[in-house]
């Protein structure tokens, strides 16, 4: 069973959000590798692109599909995890060690819904269920 | 990242269907059928998609290919019948051997794969695949009527199993009575196989490297008997059982087609490259005088192999342009290639593209990625020493 950090805020697309003040690290949650299968490509914005909550900010591809990533909050990029352009492997090596990119907050109050660690188990474990 | 939830419709199932369940197989809807797509953590150690196809290439896999149809053909005339419906010449088969060929439309398109298996002087067994087994039952039983032959559909009589692998011949060795050395490629024999007697096995397969195919009785007790002594004879090998995920992206490393993609009804024998197969002077079969015509007027288009040479991965469906942007073509399969380590993909352009070296742009979902037209297949198996 996944490990989810009660450090972390998560969406119900399968991101992970590490708020820190004004600026926000994002990344994919272990649900979404193990979903998902084999990472081996990833593309991510360019410092200084605007992402907007709900907004797709990225694509993360399997070797058997391609997903949108969902920006789980606004912001300007303010970098990204390059290392995954080689490496997208670590992505499901290593989930919640794996960001993709750092955001400076548009608007910090968007974070208020963003779900706990404990809410997105529970949503998670209700979604395995339908399967 | 977003999950879709598809609509719960009834799937057929294998008789391992359970066995995949509890190995923690990722269950998907192929052609109807609820097969498994990978083994992210089997018990025989950790799998997903990419240990499998690995597997295959270098140690072992075993695959459940149930879903795969059967059709026998049988009779005086079986002979005639098979050389009128498929275009590969079945009179070259002598017993026990088997080989890759197709039935064709009347255009010359294709009905679906097939291999055949001389069984018996004049007996043939026709594998064919799961999501065209009905179409291709009315097929075969609605044109080989005027000939002194019967046909039966066998397809839920058998569950097929694929040990795929350099060390394939090594698992069989250890559950057959049967001389698996002295059985070519594309050859067959009949053996004890875990203790059952007279099972199909051949020398056949469709991951690009060597192995066997095995038909055993479909019942769910000796399915899930059979499937677990392959893995634990295969256990000293490095065996994993392996998913449709593999099966896809090892046939298409080894440029095997697939129905609906590099084959189709709208596709014809000559566009897909498939000639050394259709057998043009064994005398007249389905298609064979629309293939005739094709062949004066000339091919608009051809089945090439690309090598991306910048960022993306040319997928299944997606447009191949020109240095203009203008489409010229599409990816028939694409895919990262596991064991390669690139990102390839089949695709039809016109005859002025294909040649190796040619560069073409696949359409990304928006971004144009250079692809270069390279040799196929784009991985072939070591010659054995």
């Amino acid at each position: 069973m996944a490990d989810y950090p009660k450090e972390l805020k998560y969406t119900k697309e399968h991101e992970w959000v590490k708020i820190d003040g004004a600026n926000a690290t994002v990344g994919i949650t272990d649900f979404a590798q193990q979903a998902l299968g084999d990472i081996v490509y990833v593309e991510l914005p360019k410092i200084g692109d605007a992402v907007e909550k709900g907004k797709t900010f990225g694509t993360v591809e399997s070797v058997k599909s391609v997903s949108d990533m969902y920006a789980p909050i606004s912001g300007k990029v303010a970098a990204v995890n390059a290392e995954l352009i080689a490496a997208p492997e670590k992505i499901n090596s290593d989930p919640h060690g794996s960001w993709l990119i750092r955001l400076q907050l548009k608007d910090a109050a968007e974070a208020a819904d963003l779900l706990t660690a404990d809410a997105y188990e529970k949503f998670v474990a209700e979604e395995g269920e339908q399967h | 990242m977003s999950t879709t939830a598809e609509a719960a419709i009834a799937l057929r199932k294998t008789a391992l269907n359970r066995v995949h369940r509890q190995m923690g197989a990722k269950m998907v809807d192929f052609g109807g059928w609820e097969m498994p797509i990978e083994y992210p953590s089997s018990p025989c150690g950790p799998g997903g998609l990419m240990k499998e196809h690995l597997a295959v290439r270098t140690a072992a896999g075993v695959f459940d290919v149930s879903h795969m149809g059967d059709i026998r053909v049988s009779g005086t005339q079986a002979l005639a019948a098979a050389q009128h419906i498929s275009m590969n010449d079945a009179s070259r088969l002598a017993i026990g051997q088997a080989h890759y060929s197709a039935m064709l439309y009347p255009e010359g398109t294709f009905v679906d794969d097939v291999i055949v298996h001389r069984l018996g002087e004049s007996d043939y067994l026709l594998v064919i695949n799961a999501g065209t087994r009905e179409k291709d039952w009315d097929w075969v039983r609605d044109n080989v009527r005027k000939f002194a032959c019967k046909p039966h559909d066998l397809s839920d009589e058998f569950t097929q199993l694929a040990v795929q692998g350099p060390r394939a011949a090594d698992v069989l060795r250890k559950l057959t009575d049967a001389d698996v050395s002295s059985v070519r490629n594309y050859g067959f024999t009949h053996g004890s196989v875990c203790g059952l007697k007279s099972v199909l096995i051949a020398r056949t397969g469709y991951t690009g490297e060597d192995g066997f195919e095995i038909y055993v009785p479909s019942d769910q007790a000796t399915s899930e008997r059979v499937w677990s002594d392959v893995l634990e004879a295969g256990r000293e090998f490095g065996i994993l059982p392996c998913g449709l995920g593999a099966r896809n992206t090892l046939r298409l490393e080894a440029k095997m087609a697939l129905y609906g993609h590099e084959i189709s009804e709208s596709i014809n024998v000559w566009e897909a490259g498939l000639e050394r197969y259709c057998k043009m002077e064994k005398g007249d079969f389905i298609g064979r005088a629309s293939l005739e015509k094709l062949k004066a007027s000339g091919l608009k288009r051809t089945l090439v192999g690309l090598e991306a040479r910048e960022r993306g991965i040319p997928r299944d469906g997606y447009p191949v342009q020109d240095e203009t942007g203008k489409d010229i073509g599409y990816v028939t399969s694409g895919s990262y290639a596991p064991y390669l380590k690139k990102n390839i993909a089949l695709a039809y352009v016109p005859p002025e593209f294909s040649a190796v070296g040619s560069v073409v742009c696949a359409a990304v979902r928006g971004q144009r990625v250079k692809c270069e037209v390279v040799p196929t297949p784009f991985y072939r198996r070591p010659k054995k020493i």
